[in-house]
Protein backbone atom coordinates (compact mmCIF):
# COMPACT_ATOMS: atom_id res chain seq x y z
CA UNK A 1 0.00 0.00 0.00
CA UNK A 2 1.09 3.89 -0.77
CA UNK A 3 1.24 5.83 2.35
CA UNK A 4 -1.89 7.71 0.73
CA UNK A 5 -3.29 4.69 1.24
CA UNK A 6 -2.48 3.58 4.87
CA UNK A 7 -3.24 6.79 6.32
CA UNK A 8 -6.40 6.91 4.05
CA UNK A 9 -7.49 3.54 6.02
CA UNK A 10 -6.00 4.34 9.36
CA UNK A 11 -8.38 7.60 9.13
CA UNK A 12 -11.61 5.64 8.24
CA UNK A 13 -10.78 2.76 10.56
CA UNK A 14 -10.55 0.23 8.18
CA UNK A 15 -7.04 -0.44 9.81
CA UNK A 16 -5.31 0.58 13.12
CA UNK A 17 -2.18 2.47 12.80
CA UNK A 18 -0.92 -0.28 15.58
CA UNK A 19 -1.41 -3.23 12.68
CA UNK A 20 -0.08 -1.54 10.18
CA UNK A 21 2.99 -0.62 12.71
CA UNK A 22 3.28 -4.48 13.77
CA UNK A 23 3.24 -5.56 10.05
CA UNK A 24 6.37 -2.68 9.15
CA UNK A 25 8.00 -3.83 12.27
CA UNK A 26 7.79 -7.69 11.24
CA UNK A 27 9.27 -6.58 7.34
CA UNK A 28 11.92 -4.80 9.13
CA UNK A 29 13.25 -6.89 11.49
CA UNK A 30 13.01 -9.70 8.77
CA UNK A 31 14.79 -6.92 6.54
CA UNK A 32 16.62 -9.24 3.65
CA UNK A 33 18.86 -5.88 2.38
CA UNK A 34 20.81 -5.03 4.99
CA UNK A 35 18.62 -1.71 4.95
CA UNK A 36 17.72 -1.34 8.68
CA UNK A 37 20.50 -0.44 10.97
CA UNK A 38 18.36 -0.50 14.01
CA UNK A 39 14.47 -1.16 14.34
CA UNK A 40 12.84 1.04 17.30
CA UNK A 41 10.20 -1.45 17.86
CA UNK A 42 9.09 0.45 21.50
CA UNK A 43 8.60 3.65 19.98
CA UNK A 44 6.92 2.89 16.89
CA UNK A 45 3.96 0.60 18.76
CA UNK A 46 3.93 3.34 21.69
CA UNK A 47 3.67 6.43 18.91
CA UNK A 48 0.77 3.85 16.71
CA UNK A 49 -1.42 3.40 19.78
CA UNK A 50 -1.15 7.24 20.46
CA UNK A 51 -2.20 7.99 16.72
CA UNK A 52 -5.02 5.41 17.29
CA UNK A 53 -6.20 7.54 20.22
CA UNK A 54 -5.77 10.86 18.32
CA UNK A 55 -9.07 12.23 17.18
CA UNK A 56 -7.45 14.11 14.32
CA UNK A 57 -5.37 11.60 13.11
CA UNK A 58 -3.35 13.78 10.33
CA UNK A 59 -1.86 13.30 6.52
CA UNK A 60 0.16 10.53 7.31
CA UNK A 61 -1.83 8.86 9.98
CA UNK A 62 0.09 5.41 10.72
CA UNK A 63 2.53 5.54 7.94
CA UNK A 64 5.44 3.98 8.59
CA UNK A 65 8.52 5.40 7.84
CA UNK A 66 12.19 5.09 8.73
CA UNK A 67 15.51 7.41 8.79
CA UNK A 68 18.81 7.25 7.46
CA UNK A 69 20.93 6.90 10.41
CA UNK A 70 22.26 10.27 10.44
CA UNK A 71 19.28 11.67 11.80
CA UNK A 72 19.14 11.99 15.34
CA UNK A 73 16.57 9.41 17.21
CA UNK A 74 16.12 9.75 20.99
CA UNK A 75 18.14 6.79 22.73
CA UNK A 76 20.04 6.38 20.00
CA UNK A 77 23.83 7.22 19.07
CA UNK A 78 23.74 8.86 15.78
CA UNK A 79 25.80 6.62 13.95
CA UNK A 80 25.96 8.43 10.55
CA UNK A 81 27.39 5.20 8.95
CA UNK A 82 30.55 5.32 11.09
CA UNK A 83 31.68 3.05 13.96
CA UNK A 84 33.25 6.37 15.68
CA UNK A 85 30.00 7.65 16.42
CA UNK A 86 28.72 4.50 18.19
CA UNK A 87 30.97 6.22 21.29
CA UNK A 88 28.90 9.21 21.23
CA UNK A 89 26.13 9.47 24.21
CA UNK A 90 22.40 8.79 23.08
CA UNK A 91 20.78 11.90 21.15
CA UNK A 92 18.34 13.55 23.61
CA UNK A 93 15.74 14.30 20.87
CA UNK A 94 14.30 13.38 17.48
CA UNK A 95 15.60 15.63 14.60
CA UNK A 96 13.18 18.19 13.78
CA UNK A 97 11.78 16.40 10.32
CA UNK A 98 11.05 13.22 11.97
CA UNK A 99 9.48 15.21 15.07
CA UNK A 100 7.25 17.27 11.99
CA UNK A 101 6.24 13.71 10.42
CA UNK A 102 5.32 12.10 13.81
CA UNK A 103 2.94 15.09 14.38
CA UNK A 104 1.28 14.56 10.89
CA UNK A 105 0.82 10.48 12.58
CA UNK A 106 3.65 8.81 10.73
CA UNK A 107 5.25 6.39 12.98
CA UNK A 108 8.96 5.97 12.75
CA UNK A 109 10.48 2.13 12.99
CA UNK A 110 14.41 2.45 12.82
CA UNK A 111 17.54 3.79 11.38
CA UNK A 112 18.62 2.98 8.02
CA UNK A 113 22.00 1.72 6.73
CA UNK A 114 24.26 4.50 4.74
CA UNK A 115 27.80 5.11 3.77
CA UNK A 116 30.13 6.46 6.16
CA UNK A 117 29.87 9.86 7.25
CA UNK A 118 27.68 10.07 4.05
CA UNK A 119 30.58 10.33 1.84
CA UNK A 120 30.01 7.96 -0.53
CA UNK A 121 27.50 7.38 -3.81
CA UNK A 122 27.53 3.21 -3.49
CA UNK A 123 25.71 2.00 -0.46
CA UNK A 124 28.55 -0.04 0.75
CA UNK A 125 29.34 0.80 4.17
CA UNK A 126 32.81 -1.47 5.25
CA UNK A 127 31.34 -1.39 9.16
CA UNK A 128 27.22 -2.75 8.97
CA UNK A 129 27.97 -4.49 5.19
CA UNK A 130 26.57 -2.83 2.06
CA UNK A 131 23.42 -2.34 1.66
CA UNK A 132 21.45 -4.74 -1.57
CA UNK A 133 19.41 -3.52 -4.20
CA UNK A 134 16.00 -5.15 -3.71
CA UNK A 135 15.98 -5.64 -7.63
CA UNK A 136 19.21 -7.96 -7.30
CA UNK A 137 20.51 -8.44 -3.95
CA UNK A 138 23.82 -8.80 -5.38
CA UNK A 139 24.02 -4.83 -6.71
CA UNK A 140 24.55 -2.02 -5.42
CA UNK A 141 21.61 0.43 -3.84
CA UNK A 142 23.41 3.44 -4.32
CA UNK A 143 24.19 5.58 -1.52
CA UNK A 144 24.95 7.28 0.58
CA UNK A 145 21.14 7.16 1.62
CA UNK A 146 21.85 3.37 0.68
CA UNK A 147 19.62 1.92 3.08
CA UNK A 148 16.66 4.25 2.54
CA UNK A 149 16.31 3.69 -1.57
CA UNK A 150 16.88 0.23 -0.37
CA UNK A 151 14.09 0.05 2.53
CA UNK A 152 11.42 2.11 0.43
CA UNK A 153 12.39 -0.23 -3.65
CA UNK A 154 11.79 -3.34 -1.26
CA UNK A 155 8.29 -2.38 0.42
CA UNK A 156 9.87 -2.40 3.85
CA UNK A 157 8.22 1.23 4.66
CA UNK A 158 6.62 3.34 1.96
CA UNK A 159 8.75 6.48 3.22
CA UNK A 160 11.88 6.72 4.52
CA UNK A 161 14.52 9.87 4.63
CA UNK A 162 18.04 10.48 3.45
CA UNK A 163 20.59 13.55 2.91
CA UNK A 164 22.09 14.72 -0.70
CA UNK A 165 25.16 16.46 -0.20
CA UNK A 166 26.43 15.63 -3.81
CA UNK A 167 23.70 12.95 -5.25
CA UNK A 168 23.11 10.97 -2.13
CA UNK A 169 19.43 10.73 -2.67
CA UNK A 170 19.15 10.99 -6.19
CA UNK A 171 21.55 8.23 -6.80
CA UNK A 172 19.96 5.76 -4.94
CA UNK A 173 16.26 6.73 -6.01
CA UNK A 174 18.03 6.47 -9.40
CA UNK A 175 19.71 2.54 -8.93
CA UNK A 176 16.55 1.37 -6.75
CA UNK A 177 13.89 2.58 -9.25
CA UNK A 178 12.07 4.87 -6.96
CA UNK A 179 10.99 8.71 -6.37
CA UNK A 180 13.37 10.58 -4.36
CA UNK A 181 13.17 14.58 -3.81
CA UNK A 182 16.28 16.74 -2.99
CA UNK A 183 14.31 19.98 -2.04
CA UNK A 184 16.04 23.43 -2.73
CA UNK A 185 19.03 24.27 -0.42
CA UNK A 186 17.27 25.82 2.61
CA UNK A 187 14.03 24.22 2.23
CA UNK A 188 14.32 21.70 5.15
CA UNK A 189 15.60 22.02 8.66
CA UNK A 190 18.80 19.55 9.20
CA UNK A 191 18.64 20.14 12.80
CA UNK A 192 19.10 17.43 14.39
CA UNK A 193 21.06 15.54 11.61
CA UNK A 194 24.75 14.61 11.52
CA UNK A 195 26.61 16.95 9.16
CA UNK A 196 28.74 16.30 6.06
CA UNK A 197 29.32 19.52 4.32
CA UNK A 198 27.57 22.54 5.63
CA UNK A 199 28.08 24.42 2.16
CA UNK A 200 25.79 21.36 -0.07
CA UNK A 201 23.67 19.50 2.93
CA UNK A 202 19.90 19.00 2.00
CA UNK A 203 17.75 16.19 3.45
CA UNK A 204 14.70 14.71 1.56
CA UNK A 205 12.11 11.91 1.34
CA UNK A 206 11.95 8.68 -0.96
CA UNK A 207 9.25 7.06 -2.16
CA UNK A 208 7.28 4.76 -4.56
CA UNK A 209 4.53 7.00 -5.59
CA UNK A 210 4.56 11.10 -6.23
CA UNK A 211 2.13 11.69 -4.10
CA UNK A 212 3.64 10.24 -0.72
CA UNK A 213 6.71 12.03 -1.88
CA UNK A 214 4.91 15.11 -1.66
CA UNK A 215 3.02 14.15 1.04
CA UNK A 216 5.91 13.12 3.04
CA UNK A 217 7.84 16.31 2.22
CA UNK A 218 4.67 18.89 2.36
CA UNK A 219 4.41 17.56 6.50
CA UNK A 220 8.60 18.34 6.92
CA UNK A 221 8.63 22.21 5.51
CA UNK A 222 9.02 25.33 7.97
CA UNK A 223 11.48 27.16 9.27
CA UNK A 224 13.31 26.55 11.69
CA UNK A 225 16.22 28.82 13.67
CA UNK A 226 18.00 25.64 15.05
CA UNK A 227 19.68 25.54 11.29
CA UNK A 228 21.24 29.06 9.74
CA UNK A 229 20.98 27.53 6.30
CA UNK A 230 16.81 26.81 6.57
CA UNK A 231 14.86 29.43 4.72
CA UNK A 232 12.24 31.36 6.72
CA UNK A 233 9.46 31.11 4.43
CA UNK A 234 6.04 29.55 4.97
CA UNK A 235 5.67 26.18 4.44
CA UNK A 236 4.20 26.08 0.56
CA UNK A 237 2.24 22.55 -0.01
CA UNK A 238 2.71 20.65 -3.45
CA UNK A 239 0.05 18.46 -2.62
CA UNK A 240 -2.86 20.94 -3.34
CA UNK A 241 -1.25 21.47 -6.88
CA UNK A 242 -0.45 18.06 -7.63
CA UNK A 243 -2.65 17.64 -10.46
CA UNK A 244 -3.27 20.78 -11.68
CA UNK A 245 -1.29 20.31 -14.69
CA UNK A 246 1.54 21.60 -16.49
CA UNK A 247 -0.46 24.46 -18.36
CA UNK A 248 2.42 26.87 -20.19
CA UNK A 249 5.72 24.70 -18.90
CA UNK A 250 8.72 25.13 -20.53
CA UNK A 251 10.41 22.08 -20.49
CA UNK A 252 14.38 21.17 -22.03
CA UNK A 253 16.87 18.38 -21.98
CA UNK A 254 20.26 19.26 -20.14
CA UNK A 255 22.46 18.91 -23.13
CA UNK A 256 26.10 18.94 -23.23
CA UNK A 257 27.57 17.81 -20.20
CA UNK A 258 24.67 15.83 -19.35
CA UNK A 259 24.93 13.78 -22.33
CA UNK A 260 28.60 12.56 -22.26
CA UNK A 261 29.33 9.57 -19.79
CA UNK A 262 25.67 8.87 -19.97
CA UNK A 263 24.73 4.70 -20.61
CA UNK A 264 22.47 4.15 -23.34
CA UNK A 265 20.00 3.16 -21.12
CA UNK A 266 20.28 6.39 -19.35
CA UNK A 267 19.91 8.69 -22.35
CA UNK A 268 16.78 6.62 -23.54
CA UNK A 269 15.10 7.05 -20.22
CA UNK A 270 15.69 10.82 -20.31
CA UNK A 271 14.53 10.59 -24.35
CA UNK A 272 11.50 8.78 -22.82
CA UNK A 273 10.57 11.37 -20.25
CA UNK A 274 11.00 14.11 -22.70
CA UNK A 275 8.58 12.31 -25.48
CA UNK A 276 6.03 11.85 -22.89
CA UNK A 277 6.28 16.01 -21.95
CA UNK A 278 6.00 16.58 -25.14
CA UNK A 279 9.49 18.05 -24.96
CA UNK A 280 11.93 18.88 -27.71
CA UNK A 281 14.03 21.39 -26.67
CA UNK A 282 17.98 21.13 -25.44
CA UNK A 283 19.72 23.50 -23.49
CA UNK A 284 23.27 23.68 -22.76
CA UNK A 285 24.37 24.99 -19.37
CA UNK A 286 27.92 26.54 -19.08
CA UNK A 287 31.23 25.26 -17.38
CA UNK A 288 29.15 21.97 -15.62
CA UNK A 289 32.71 20.68 -15.79
CA UNK A 290 33.71 22.97 -13.50
CA UNK A 291 31.27 23.17 -11.57
CA UNK A 292 31.58 19.75 -10.13
CA UNK A 293 35.25 19.81 -9.79
CA UNK A 294 34.41 22.85 -7.56
CA UNK A 295 31.30 21.00 -5.91
CA UNK A 296 34.23 18.29 -5.21
CA UNK A 297 37.24 19.97 -3.97
CA UNK A 298 34.41 21.95 -0.97
CA UNK A 299 33.10 18.96 -0.20
CA UNK A 300 36.08 17.29 0.63
CA UNK A 301 37.77 20.36 2.28
CA UNK A 302 34.80 21.19 4.28
CA UNK A 303 34.13 17.41 4.91
CA UNK A 304 37.79 17.30 6.68
CA UNK A 305 37.64 20.37 8.35
CA UNK A 306 34.61 18.48 10.35
CA UNK A 307 36.02 15.51 10.90
CA UNK A 308 39.61 16.84 11.43
CA UNK A 309 40.00 16.14 15.04
CA UNK A 310 38.51 12.30 14.28
CA UNK A 311 41.79 12.27 11.88
CA UNK A 312 43.97 13.36 14.16
CA UNK A 313 43.13 11.44 16.85
CA UNK A 314 40.84 8.19 15.55
CA UNK A 315 42.04 7.85 11.60
CA UNK A 316 42.49 4.01 11.76
CA UNK A 317 38.77 3.53 12.93
CA UNK A 318 37.59 5.42 9.64
CA UNK A 319 36.32 3.37 6.81
CA UNK A 320 39.65 4.16 4.28
CA UNK A 321 38.00 4.70 1.44
CA UNK A 322 36.29 7.56 3.60
CA UNK A 323 39.36 8.77 5.04
CA UNK A 324 41.91 9.21 2.85
CA UNK A 325 40.17 11.12 0.49
CA UNK A 326 39.05 13.63 3.95
CA UNK A 327 43.32 13.73 4.28
CA UNK A 328 43.56 14.61 0.82
CA UNK A 329 40.88 17.15 1.55
CA UNK A 330 42.46 18.31 4.53
CA UNK A 331 45.93 18.99 2.60
CA UNK A 332 43.96 20.82 -0.24
CA UNK A 333 45.16 24.59 -0.41
CA UNK A 334 42.79 26.70 1.20
CA UNK A 335 42.84 29.22 -2.06
CA UNK A 336 41.27 26.76 -4.16
CA UNK A 337 38.65 26.06 -2.00
CA UNK A 338 37.75 29.75 -1.79
CA UNK A 339 38.18 30.07 -5.06
CA UNK A 340 35.48 26.89 -5.32
CA UNK A 341 33.00 29.34 -3.29
CA UNK A 342 33.66 32.08 -5.61
CA UNK A 343 32.99 30.27 -8.81
CA UNK A 344 29.67 28.39 -6.67
CA UNK A 345 27.99 31.97 -6.96
CA UNK A 346 29.31 32.38 -10.76
CA UNK A 347 27.79 29.24 -12.10
CA UNK A 348 24.57 30.02 -10.23
CA UNK A 349 24.18 33.25 -12.07
CA UNK A 350 24.98 31.54 -15.14
CA UNK A 351 22.55 29.09 -14.93
CA UNK A 352 19.14 31.13 -13.57
CA UNK A 353 19.96 33.30 -16.82
CA UNK A 354 19.58 30.41 -18.75
CA UNK A 355 16.97 29.23 -17.10
CA UNK A 356 15.05 32.52 -17.84
CA UNK A 357 13.66 31.05 -21.07
CA UNK A 358 13.17 27.28 -19.10
CA UNK A 359 11.00 26.24 -16.24
CA UNK A 360 12.44 22.26 -16.02
CA UNK A 361 15.42 20.82 -17.14
CA UNK A 362 15.78 16.91 -17.56
CA UNK A 363 19.15 15.23 -17.13
CA UNK A 364 20.27 11.60 -16.29
CA UNK A 365 20.17 11.03 -12.29
CA UNK A 366 23.43 8.23 -12.82
CA UNK A 367 25.65 7.48 -15.87
CA UNK A 368 24.26 3.82 -15.14
CA UNK A 369 22.21 1.32 -13.54
CA UNK A 370 22.88 -0.54 -10.20
CA UNK A 371 26.97 -1.61 -10.65
CA UNK A 372 27.79 -4.87 -9.05
CA UNK A 373 28.61 -4.83 -4.68
CA UNK A 374 32.44 -4.47 -4.85
CA UNK A 375 32.92 -2.89 -8.08
CA UNK A 376 35.27 -0.10 -7.60
CA UNK A 377 35.68 0.59 -11.21
CA UNK A 378 33.15 1.60 -14.30
CA UNK A 379 33.35 2.86 -17.92
CA UNK A 380 31.36 5.77 -18.82
CA UNK A 381 29.81 5.33 -22.06
CA UNK A 382 29.79 8.64 -25.14
CA UNK A 383 33.67 9.53 -24.29
CA UNK A 384 36.21 9.45 -27.24
CA UNK A 385 38.31 7.16 -25.47
CA UNK A 386 37.06 4.92 -22.98
CA UNK A 387 38.79 4.37 -19.68
CA UNK A 388 37.64 2.88 -16.06
CA UNK A 389 36.89 5.58 -13.97
CA UNK A 390 36.41 5.18 -10.14
CA UNK A 391 32.32 3.92 -9.50
CA UNK A 392 32.49 5.82 -6.08
CA UNK A 393 33.13 9.01 -7.26
CA UNK A 394 31.50 9.02 -10.72
CA UNK A 395 27.87 7.36 -9.79
CA UNK A 396 27.14 11.10 -9.16
CA UNK A 397 28.73 12.77 -11.91
CA UNK A 398 25.19 14.46 -13.04
CA UNK A 399 23.95 14.84 -9.36
CA UNK A 400 26.79 17.29 -8.17
CA UNK A 401 26.83 20.01 -10.33
CA UNK A 402 22.90 20.44 -9.54
CA UNK A 403 23.36 20.34 -5.75
CA UNK A 404 25.86 22.57 -6.38
CA UNK A 405 23.53 25.18 -6.63
CA UNK A 406 20.90 23.93 -4.35
CA UNK A 407 18.26 23.39 -7.35
CA UNK A 408 15.39 21.05 -6.23
CA UNK A 409 15.09 18.37 -8.13
CA UNK A 410 12.42 15.16 -7.98
CA UNK A 411 14.13 11.85 -9.44
CA UNK A 412 11.40 9.54 -11.20
CA UNK A 413 12.25 6.01 -12.11
CA UNK A 414 12.47 5.04 -15.51
CA UNK A 415 10.74 1.45 -16.34
CA UNK A 416 13.24 -0.03 -19.21
CA UNK A 417 15.82 -3.03 -19.17
CA UNK A 418 16.65 -5.21 -16.26
CA UNK A 419 17.14 -2.96 -13.52
CA UNK A 420 15.87 0.69 -13.17
CA UNK A 421 17.54 4.15 -14.00
CA UNK A 422 16.73 7.51 -12.66
CA UNK A 423 15.90 10.61 -14.47
CA UNK A 424 16.09 14.13 -12.80
CA UNK A 425 13.48 16.56 -13.01
CA UNK A 426 15.34 19.87 -12.12
CA UNK A 427 13.27 23.04 -11.33
CA UNK A 428 13.89 26.74 -10.14
CA UNK A 429 15.10 27.60 -6.49
CA UNK A 430 12.00 27.00 -4.85
CA UNK A 431 10.15 25.35 -7.02
CA UNK A 432 9.67 21.85 -5.69
CA UNK A 433 6.03 21.87 -6.84
CA UNK A 434 6.74 22.36 -10.33
CA UNK A 435 9.18 19.30 -10.26
CA UNK A 436 6.80 16.99 -8.36
CA UNK A 437 4.02 18.08 -10.57
CA UNK A 438 6.09 17.15 -13.64
CA UNK A 439 6.60 14.16 -12.14
CA UNK A 440 3.06 13.35 -11.32
CA UNK A 441 2.38 13.61 -14.87
CA UNK A 442 5.15 11.06 -15.79
CA UNK A 443 3.89 8.65 -13.52
CA UNK A 444 0.75 9.24 -14.92
CA UNK A 445 1.71 8.10 -18.77
CA UNK A 446 3.02 5.38 -17.01
CA UNK A 447 6.82 6.55 -18.25
CA UNK A 448 7.67 6.81 -14.53
CA UNK A 449 7.29 4.10 -12.02
CA UNK A 450 8.68 2.28 -9.21
CA UNK A 451 10.54 -0.52 -10.67
CA UNK A 452 8.77 -4.09 -9.62
CA UNK B 1 63.05 10.64 -6.70
CA UNK B 2 60.30 10.37 -8.92
CA UNK B 3 57.30 12.71 -8.50
CA UNK B 4 54.99 10.31 -6.52
CA UNK B 5 57.85 10.07 -4.01
CA UNK B 6 58.03 13.99 -3.72
CA UNK B 7 54.02 14.26 -3.39
CA UNK B 8 54.22 11.49 -0.82
CA UNK B 9 57.16 13.02 1.18
CA UNK B 10 54.74 16.80 1.03
CA UNK B 11 51.76 14.61 1.96
CA UNK B 12 53.44 13.16 5.07
CA UNK B 13 55.13 16.35 6.48
CA UNK B 14 51.90 18.42 5.28
CA UNK B 15 49.60 15.82 7.05
CA UNK B 16 51.87 15.86 10.04
CA UNK B 17 51.51 19.60 10.33
CA UNK B 18 47.58 18.87 10.66
CA UNK B 19 48.56 16.61 13.56
CA UNK B 20 47.41 13.78 11.43
CA UNK B 21 49.77 10.60 11.67
CA UNK B 22 49.84 9.10 8.65
CA UNK B 23 50.39 5.55 8.13
CA UNK B 24 53.12 4.94 5.46
CA UNK B 25 50.07 2.42 3.86
CA UNK B 26 47.75 4.91 3.47
CA UNK B 27 49.85 7.62 1.89
CA UNK B 28 49.38 6.21 -1.42
CA UNK B 29 45.93 6.45 -1.86
CA UNK B 30 46.20 9.54 -0.45
CA UNK B 31 48.02 10.96 -2.51
CA UNK B 32 45.99 9.79 -5.26
CA UNK B 33 42.63 11.36 -4.08
CA UNK B 34 44.92 14.63 -3.69
CA UNK B 35 46.34 14.67 -7.28
CA UNK B 36 43.10 13.96 -8.53
CA UNK B 37 41.25 16.60 -6.64
CA UNK B 38 44.36 18.95 -7.89
CA UNK B 39 43.45 17.86 -11.59
CA UNK B 40 39.92 19.07 -10.95
CA UNK B 41 40.80 22.20 -9.43
CA UNK B 42 42.86 22.84 -12.65
CA UNK B 43 40.07 22.22 -14.49
CA UNK B 44 37.54 24.94 -12.56
CA UNK B 45 40.86 27.61 -12.35
CA UNK B 46 40.68 27.43 -16.47
CA UNK B 47 37.22 29.90 -15.97
CA UNK B 48 38.98 32.85 -14.97
CA UNK B 49 36.46 34.15 -12.80
CA UNK B 50 35.47 38.57 -12.63
CA UNK B 51 36.96 40.06 -9.62
CA UNK B 52 33.25 40.99 -8.59
CA UNK B 53 32.34 36.81 -7.92
CA UNK B 54 31.50 36.81 -3.81
CA UNK B 55 32.12 33.02 -2.47
CA UNK B 56 28.63 31.83 -1.82
CA UNK B 57 28.55 31.56 1.95
CA UNK B 58 26.82 34.53 2.98
CA UNK B 59 26.96 35.69 7.04
CA UNK B 60 24.48 37.90 8.46
CA UNK B 61 25.46 39.11 12.37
Amino acid sequence: MTAAEIAASVRSGTQTALEVTEAAIARAEADPYNAFTDVTAARARSQARAVDARAVKGPLAGVPFAVKNLFDIQGLPTRAGSTINRTRPPATGDAPLIQRLEAAGAVLIGGLNMGEYAYDFTGENVHDGASRNPHDPARMTGGSSGGSGAAVAGGLVPIALGSDTNGSIRVPASLCGIFGLKPTYGRLTRAGTFPFVASLDHLGPFARSVADLALAYDAMQGPDPADPVCDPRAPEPAVPGLDSGLHDCRIAIAGGYFEHGAGDQALAAVASCAAALGATRRVELLAVGPARAAAYLITASEGAALHLDRLRHRAAEFDPAVRDRLIAGALLPGVLVQQAQRFRRWFRAQVLETLAEVDILLAPATPCSAPLIGQTMMELAGVPVPVPVPVRANLGIFTQPISFIGLPVVAVPVRDGAMPIGVQVIAHPWREDLALRVARRLEQTGVAAPFA
Amino acid sequence: MTDAHVTDKWVTEAAAQLGITLDPAWTPSVRSHLELMLRLAGTMLDRPLPDEAEPAPVFRA
